[in-house]
């Protein structure tokens, strides 16, 4: 199948622009005869939902939270890019959009990353105008910090709560349109089936999670604002209830899923401690700008320390390895995630990991408490120290914190046009659901980025097009076969959870398609270890489906029965997620076969054969997914290896 | 360790709970207060017993979505920290620990230690906003808003909507929540314009919701995982008085 990524033609900088003045417009007073449906209230979602209502359509918008503001995208710490060069240090949207472009490993598409460089300067603008507490100079100024993988100083923060404060911006625009009547926001509701019918979306069939109740809505458009799938490696960064489902059943009725594998493990979490461990926690990666990463330059060291007879303290400057900086010279602490991980993994693969598991590596700020002072870190970090000490019980002002790589964002995720639709006319995707900006691997602070853009700035004109060329008249009822079908899929699906009765517990089958995909589709793939997976995964598979435990009813609260529909889904997300690592005989960003690495350990690409997007499609149930392919092209950027030396 | 748990169960809104104790054994004192809740699950499961219900998500003591009652304190004996932050290594080795869903009318008990908090958005919808559309704000360095203003500003932004203030409070007062808002959004200057309304929408809000009245005990800043200081219940107050004095709205 052809895929039509629609980006429109031109010199690069005036796409988006030439684009907007092509998109067709819907009349104000004709706006109001159109519902569009947003699932999930995270930052692309709740943007868009506000968005949209303030433009005159008629918005539902869907949680399976009790509020919006509980979305994943809370948690984000560290800050938001934005090309606004206020530091007067070189920045501007070209160079936001090289450091993107080249970030991602050059697998995503130009004039996608243009526009979002683009638009970050209103993103910030709009924040700061819903009175989003920014960090300030002293003078009244907005204040930047450095992040991974970029040169300038171009990320704007809310101390550790960066992704909180944006959240709650969006969230206050979205209650002022309930308010205002054009936002219905229907809570703790989960999607589990879309409707599409004559070739186009027309709603959706959701359950109410306090009765059980299986309702259809639905609309001119659908907007899957649901994040990304992190949770399939079970332990991860992600919020517990992060999930694949809505991604994955609109996959199922049509939408291709693109680029599966790539995954980020992000550097800096706080190590796996015990096989009770539900989730893993970051720690900024803002914390690279002062801390020092390093281990016992000798293995004979590291095993003193694992054991317990040394402490990080005790060696001297001359003992340790601070690998980063010594590698990488230009970029050091601050190399890109994907870099710094592998390279993480690397020491303690070596034997010179530290941890009572090996499995960790040393940031420490000694250095920075004693060139700026206690005061200064604490300003800086305060928070994340504390959120380390509760959950570690050890102190960072003193001894140097322990970090290990963790699961942490899907670069995949929906396919999607440069107007963010799907493979399915009237079903689009946004922020972390779709895969469009970040390629092989995402630069920090660029998430919130993305999601906001999306939201605020890219779906609010682009949707207007595809409506206006449907028109007002062109939905389905409810009551219409469509819906029914899918009600009827729904409601045997959850028949068939509870009539299990097997032995095991939902959690247990999610911890162990976690461990395999770790194990075998994680921070190195090779084809060994994704063939074996997939077997793996397919026994597991056919074991969920004979021995799951479901306790409770279908029509009432019962969080086992989410929870086995979203691990369900998380089983045959694994698969394709493995069959497309295997598919990409490459490195690249994220996705990093050892097969394929330069004689230093980097990621070696083949753009001979590989510059393309991978879009998968469902063929049915069990059966092999097709691969389509989207060739990127490049006209201005120069693809390199990529180097942070 | 070995843990005596006595966990309120309630099916849901229509029948009446009740305490149920639970022993668990083999609980690492690194486990978090949540991963203990997990482990009681999978035996529960492995029973063929329905689990508790309890809300949690991102378990780094942010979504504000955990809401545990534990031994008479909201979010347990730590203070500045939710539930999820809450680890084993807090109690001692046999304690008895009793477990329950916060306690407020305007916060109805959907099942077992799960609770209906949709009157805080009701709240922020009567007001806690500022009303500009997408698009139309200027450039963000126009308006210059000195760092300690910023920082008050975020001191009070900071919220998390949990509740532990109204759970804490002995009048099920959500002063602390409603103030945090307002006292956000009144510092700076992007928030002026509806000050006035503002105030008064959001405490007309907050008492038609049932939360109780507020009698300045300070329950709610000690048990605030955020630390949340009362002086911005100082300033709501103050907020509140100047809207009831210069108003337009004359209706009252």
């Amino acid at each position: 199948m052809n895929l039509e990524s629609k980006i429109p033609e031109g010199p690069l900088a005036e796409k988006w622009s030439r684009h907007k003045f092509g998109l067709k417009l819907v009349n104000p007073a004709n706006k109001r005869k159109y519902d569009i449906i947003v699932v999930g209230t995270g930052l692309a979602g709740a943007s868009a939902a506000a968005s949209l209502a303030e433009l005159g359509y008629n918005v539902k918008a869907f949680t399976f939270h009790d509020s919006p503001r509980r979305a994943h995208s809370i948690a984000a710490q560290g800050g938001i890019n934005a090309a606004k060069n206020y530091q007067n240090d070189g920045d501007s949207v070209f160079r936001l959009f090289y450091d993107t472009i080249k970030g991602g490993d050059y697998r995503a598409r130009e004039g996608n990353v243009y526009r979002l460089a683009e638009v970050s300067v209103n993103i910030i603008d709009q924040c700061v105008a819903q009175g989003v507490p920014f960090a300030r100079e002293y003078g009244g100024l907005l204040a930047n910090r450095s992040f991974g993988g970029a040169q300038v100083s171009r990320t704007f923060y809310a101390r550790g709560q960066t992704g909180q404060q944006l959240l709650l911006g969006a969230y206050s625009a979205l209650s002022r349109q309930v308010t205002n009547g054009k936002v219905k926001l229907i809570t703790r509701t989960e999607l589990l089936d879309v409707v599409v019918e004559g070739g186009k979306t027309r709603g959706i069939v959701t359950r109410n999670l306090i009765t059980g109740k299986i309702e259809s809505h639905s609309a001119h458009a659908v907007l899957l604002c649901t994040g990304g799938y992190g949770n399939v490696f079970y332990l991860s960064t992600n919020a517990m209830n992060s999930n694949v489902t809505a991604a994955w059943r609109a996959h199922k009725r049509g939408a291709f899923f693109a680029n599966p594998c790539y995954t980020q493990i992000h550097p800096t979490c706080i190590p796996v401690k015990g096989d009770y461990q539900s989730k893993l926690t970051l720690m900024s990666e803002s914390l690279r700008n002062d801390g020092r990463v390093w281990v016992p330059k000798t293995k004979e060291d590291a095993e003193k320390i694992r054991k317990g007879q040394l402490k990080a303290t005790d060696l001297t400057e001359d003992q340790r390895d601070y690998f980063l900086e010594r590698r990488y010279p230009s970029f050091g602490n601050l190399v890109p995630r994907d870099v710094a991980s592998r390279n993480a993994k690397h020491v303690c693969d070596e034997g010179r990991g530290v941890a009572a598991t090996g499995l960790a590596v040393y940031l420490d700020f000694a250095d920075a408490i004693k060139r700026d002072g206690k005061k200064t870190i604490e300003a800086k970090y305060g928070n994340l120290f504390e959120m380390y000490e509760k959950i570690v019980d050890d102190n960072p002002y003193e001894m140097p914190m322990m970090i290990y790589p963790a699961v942490h964002y899907t670069m995949g995720g929906l396919w999607v046009d440069y107007n963010l639709m799907t493979s399915v006319p009237g079903l689009y995707a946004l922020g972390e659901a779709n895969f469009s900006d970040h390629g092989a691997n995402r630069l920090g602070a660029s998430a919130l980025m993305q999601g906001l853009a999306d939201g605020y700035f890219v779906v609010p004109y682009t949707v207007g097009d595809y409506l206006a060329t449907i028109g007002p008249a062109d939905k389905v009822s409810v009551d219409s076969p469509a819906f029914k079908e899918a009600e009827q899929h729904v409601s045997d699906m959850t028949q068939r959870f509870l009539s299990i009765k097997g032995t095991e517990p939902v959690d247990s089958f999610h911890k162990r398609l976690g461990h395999i995909m770790w194990e075998y589709c994680g921070m190195s793939r090779n084809a060994e270890g994704l063939t074996k997976a997939k077997g793996l995964i397919q026994d597991l598979k056919k074991e969920f489906w004979s021995n799951v435990r479901v306790t409770g009813e279908g029509d009432e609260m019962n969080q086992s029965l989410e929870h086995a529909g979203r691990v369900a889904d998380f089983i045959e997300l694994g698969e394709l997620m493995v069959d497309d690592a295997l598919a990409r005989n490459e490195s690249c960003g994220g996705h990093f076969r050892e097969e394929f690495q330069t004689e230093e350990g980097e990621a070696l690409r083949d753009d001979a054969n590989f510059t393309y997007v991978a879009a998968w499609q469902f063929q049915g149930e069990n059966q092999p997914e097709l691969l389509n392919k989207e060739p990127l092209e490049f006209e201005n950027v120069k693809l390199t290896q990529r180097s942070y030396k | 360790m070995k843990i005596n748990l006595k966990v309120w169960r309630q099916k849901n809104n229509n029948t009446e709970g009740k305490l149920v104790e639970y022993q668990l054994d083999k609980i690492s004192p690194d486990m978090s207060f949540l991963e203990m809740f997990d482990v009681l699950n999978g035996e529960l499961t492995k029973k063929g017993e329905e689990i508790i219900a309890f809300d949690h998500d991102c378990r780094e003591g942010i979504c504000g979505s955990c809401s545990m009652y534990i031994n008479g304190r909201a979010h347990g004996p730590q203070t500045g920290a939710t539930t999820c932050q809450l680890h084993m290594r807090s109690f001692n080795d046999g304690d008895t620990i009793v477990v329950e869903p916060w306690r407020s009318r305007a916060f109805p008990v959907i099942k077992d230690l799960m609770v209906d908090r949709t009157a805080f958005d009701r709240v922020i919808q009567s007001g806690g906003y500022v009303s500009v559309n997408t698009g139309s704000a200027r450039d963000a360095n126009e308006t210059l808003i000195p760092r300690s203003i910023a920082d008050e500003a975020m001191d009070a932004a900071q919220c998390i909507g949990c509740g532990a203030c109204v759970a804490a409070c002995k009048n099920a007062s959500a002063m602390l929540f409603v103030a945090a808002k307002v006292s956000h959004m009144a510092v700076l200057p992007q928030g002026q314009a509806e000050s006035t309304e503002r105030a008064e929408r959001m405490v007309a809000q907050m008492d038609a919701e049932g939360f109780g009245a507020c009698s300045f005990t300070g329950a709610c800043s000690v048990e605030c995982p955020k630390s949340i200081s009362l002086d911005h219940i100082a300033r709501m107050n103050r907020e509140y008085l100047g809207a009831k004095l210069t108003s337009t709205n004359v209706q009252g």
